[in-house]
């Protein structure tokens, strides 16, 4: 049954070998005949587990540890690799609209698409699954080389900037990973995640190797402030590309970042570091959601949105902390975090098609310009819409379980200030979605540019299932897999408490979008302006190298100095 | 102080001289040129340290191919290259990032300093199950053996970058040929070189792959030193590359992570377990894996350096 471990990486690299050596104008049969195979693999293992004991583990070559490498499946493991299955098939589903070769002849755009999608699928389950150091930093390269070229796809100049600086500043993220590793290798004489947990203590080298190496992963997931290339490079991708980037690459080292806090060092870390973690997150928060307000263009809403959702995964780092024991804790902080990293590529993938589509039967994403819409591309917008709520936290939905497991986290370690950033992060998504909202109800300017074709169906339901799975996950059974807290099982999702939960932040948002959204041409306040000055100073290259030694530098002095 | 040790500081100093001047200079092309020089001269330094694998690799790869690739990019952006240079912070700024630096390195040298002397290792392990895989070096071992799961990975990742460096070519060149064109007549000294060193070049690499096994050498190294070979003859424009189309390009490009990934699925049934070799028989095993990374790794470099398709095939 461990093999399926094996498999679940053997499939989709096997997919992408084949795919690029017979290429041809096929190249996505591969790819679609990888998809089942691999999602039955990852269901299978999820299966297993909740059936075994403890993690499934596979040794490879018979090798074990510290000499050998193994492959762990644990419960986050499982969740997560559900989680991409479903969401690749659905991008995929998506995909078939605008990869497929229209000549009989290869062409360049589908080519590498799939075999991309399938060696990206391949990284991300080792990212998962893999139980050593340097296995995870060979996955995040792979992961790095599959998403690079994504972005540029469309080959115009911009979007190869974005691609350039992404590849460049996730290099810079994998040098501070690698040195970190070469350090706890020098100080333990192994990379194994078990055992480095139970060699490592807190001195000096390990504490500077942690710091550097959770830099490195933050820069990697774009955490406030390191963000300079996400924003151009996920709204510049095509729209299928930008729904991977989005939904599921930048989980990628977030997920390392889990593994190392939780379970490579939880007790290195101490309480001063993970309030620093929060506070970066809180800051993505507050600062991106603003900024997606100040936005013209639909995917550039949507690509500050997943900076500000970025933050709401790393939020849990100081919910997690337990006090007592000075330990990281895999509790119902983790949990929350987890559910919101899966909720949010479940609802950003079916997010960022819809903008896609939208983009298609308008022929720009100018959302001033959105006005008739809903009668344009009625599904699409209806798909936007959803995908937004998903976001804010209907009573049925993951981000709800999750905001739910936060706020309780936050209630009981008493730190009632990570509560009212989630708060505010709840009005703050409520109010960009409602400026969408607002323009796309306008009536039309202007007549559609004519010539463009019809939004295939398989699109449509493609996006729409991946928004109703994310609507849906706060009401999927977890107990088997997570530790969740007993009385969560019986939380009254169609409560009134619930949906006033919903609504109030939505009631606060109407005036906050329409105070700091941009409208038109009206002069906007001046926080606005410092706020767009601010961004445009992050996203260049000399703050941004220069926020990374800064993160790097404050982690470790929180590491010294606040235990 | 011997003469050696005088020597070892020497060096030790010209490097980090030579990474100053590196850092210092204004212009890409002069800072590539340091660095390709950084390279050289670290490679020495890893023959110092008495790790021969680590300064071939460092020398043929490290300095070598990534010289080659990174000349070749400074000179196409001579012409931006001033246009780059908006993104620059007033001085305070920079005093800022400069004692930032300073801070994390100065930490940096200190933990590593005060590490332990010897620190702990895995190399006393790692030597004692070669006898039952027929091996000399270890590190074979660890590429191939212990590890052989993360070398399969990231001659993946070797793939995937020429998939990203062919997919900046335009739509209608897909398919087509990059790097230099086919002159009719050569002459001159590089013309020369080409066609005398590649038969030694080759006959070494072979010899490097061989006794990769037991001595310093091994897939990667000898598939540079390979690489270099065809990138000679592609620089002197006696042979075009293939056509990125042509089916025994790709074939040659995937052969290493296959044949590896085929022989690890094959241990399910023959050794039992994903990458295990079968008993008796790990080291014709190796050679045979070996011998196809080599391969791919001497078709995938000179793919990388020459960059995208920009004609179609004639």
């Amino acid at each position: 049954m461990t093999s399926l471990l094996v498999w679940s990486l053997a499939v989709p690299i096997g997919g992408a070998l084949l795919a690029f050596v017979v290429g041809g104008r096929r190249v996505h049969w591969f790819a679609l005949a990888t998809l089942p195979i691999g999602l039955a693999i990852a269901i299978a293992i999820a299966a297993a587990l909740s059936r075994s004991s403890g993690p499934l583990l596979y040794l490879i070559g018979g090798w074990s540890p510290p000499l050998g490498v193994a492959l762990r499946a644990d419960w986050l493991s499982a969740i997560m690799m559900v989680i991409t299955a479903v969401v690749i098939c659905g991008i995929a589903a998506f995909a078939c609209g605008d990869f497929i070769s229209p000549r009989p002849a290869e062409a360049r755009r589908p080519f590498a698409f799939w075999i991309l999608l399938l060696a990206l699928w391949s990284a991300l389950n080792l990212v998962f699954l893999s139980g050593d150091l340097f296995t995870l930093y060979v996955a995040l390269e792979l992961l790095v080389f599959s998403a690079v070229p994504l972005v540029c796809l469309d080959g115009r100049a911009e979007t190869l900037r974005a691609a350039l600086r992404y590849l460049l500043f996730a290099l810079l993220g994998s040098v501070l990973y690698l040195v970190g590793t070469g350090l706890l290798y020098g100080a333990c004489g192994t990379l194994d995640i078990d055992l480095l947990a139970a060699c490592l203590r807190p001195e000096p080298v390990t504490l500077v190797a942690a710091s550097l190496m959770t830099a490195g992963l933050l820069a990697k997931t774009a955490l406030f402030p390191l963000y300079l290339w996400l924003p151009a490079a996920h709204a510049g991708a095509p729209p299928a590309a930008s729904a991977v980037l989005s939904a599921l690459v930048v989980k990628g080292s977030f997920f390392v970042a889990v593994r190392l806090w939780f379970f490579v060092m939880p007790a290195l870390p101490g309480e001063a570091a993970t309030q620093v973690m929060s506070a970066l997150a809180a800051a993505a928060i507050v600062f991106a959601s603003l900024l997606a307000l100040r936005q013209d263009r639909l995917k550039l809403l949507v690509a500050y949105s997943t900076l500000a959702q970025i933050g709401y995964i790393f939020l849990m780092f100081a919910l997690a902390f337990d006090e007592g024991s000075g330990r990281m804790v895999q509790g119902s902080a983790l949990v929350g975090g987890m559910m919101q990293a899966i909720s949010h590529a479940t609802a950003k993938a079916g997010m960022f098609m819809a903008a896609g589509m939208i983009y298609a039967s308008l022929g720009h994403d100018r959302i001033s310009e959105l006005g008739g819409i809903a009668r344009a591309a009625p599904l699409a917008a209806l798909t936007f819409l959803l995908a937004g709520l998903a976001l804010i936290g209907p009573p049925s939905s993951g981000v709800y379980l999750a905001k739910t497991l936060l706020l309780r986290a936050a209630d009981n370690t008493g730190q009632w200030w990570w509560a009212g950033v989630l708060q505010v992060g709840g009005v703050l998504t409520s109010a960009y979605l409602i400026l969408v909202v607002a323009h796309a109800l306008a009536p039309m300017r202007r007549a559609p540019t004519p010539g463009h074709a019809a939004i295939p169906r398989l699109q449509q339901a493609a996006a729409l299932a991946l928004v109703l799975c994310s609507l849906v996950l706060g009401l999927v059974p977890w107990q088997p897999w997570l530790p969740l807290p007993v009385a969560m099982s019986g939380h009254g999702p169609l409560g009134l408490a619930a949906l006033w939960s919903m609504l109030w932040p939505i009631l606060i948002g109407v005036p906050v979008a329409y105070l700091l959204g941009r409208r038109g041409n009206r002069r906007p306040w001046r926080v606005a302006l410092w706020l767009e000055d601010a961004d445009r100073l992050l996203r260049q290259w000399p703050t941004a190298g220069a926020s990374l030694v800064a993160v790097a530098v404050a982690l470790a002095a929180a590491m010294f100095f606040g235990r | 102080m011997t003469i050696i040790e005088a020597l070892d500081i020497g060096l030790a100093f010209l490097v980090l001289g030579v990474a100053g001047w590196t850092i210092a200079a204004h212009e890409a092309f002069t800072a590539v040129i340091g660095y390709v020089v950084y390279g050289l001269l670290l490679a020495l330094v890893w023959v110092r340290l008495f790790a021969l694998d680590v300064a071939l690799t460092e020398a043929a790869i490290g300095s070598g191919v990534t010289g080659v690739l990174l000349i070749s990019a400074a000179v196409r952006l001579r012409a931006s290259e001033a246009e780059m240079m908006h993104e620059r912070l007033g001085i305070a700024p920079r005093l800022v990032a400069a004692a930032l630096c300073l801070v994390a390195a100065a930490a940096l040298a200190a933990v590593v300093l005060d590490m332990p002397d010897p620190g702990a290792t895995l190399a006393p392990q790692a030597r004692q199950p070669l006898a039952e895989l027929g091996l000399g070096n270890a590190i074979t071992a660890v590429l191939i053996a212990y590890r052989a799961f993360d070398t399969m990975l990231e001659k993946v990742v070797l793939v995937l970058a020429v998939i990203g460096v062919w997919s900046l070519s335009t739509d209608a060149n897909w398919g087509g040929l990059a790097g230099p064109t086919r002159l009719e007549r050569t002459e001159g000294p590089l013309a020369f070189l080409a066609q005398l060193l590649p038969p030694l070049g080759i006959i070494v690499a072979l010899h490097i792959v061989w006794v990769g096994a037991n001595e310093p050498g091994g897939a990667f190294q000898g598939g540079a030193l390979l690489s270099a070979m065809a990138l000679i003859v592609l620089m002197a424009r006696l042979r075009e590359a293939p056509a990125i189309g042509r089916r025994w390009l790709r074939v040659a490009l995937i052969s290493g992570p296959v044949v590896f990934l085929a022989i690890g699925l094959l241990g399910f049934a023959l050794a039992g377990g994903f990458l295990a070799y079968p008993l008796g028989f790990a080291k014709p095993v190796i050679v045979f894996i070996e011998v196809f990374m080599t391969l791919s790794v001497a078709a995938t470099l000179p793919m990388l350096v020459i960059g995208p398709p920009d004609r179609r095939p004639s």
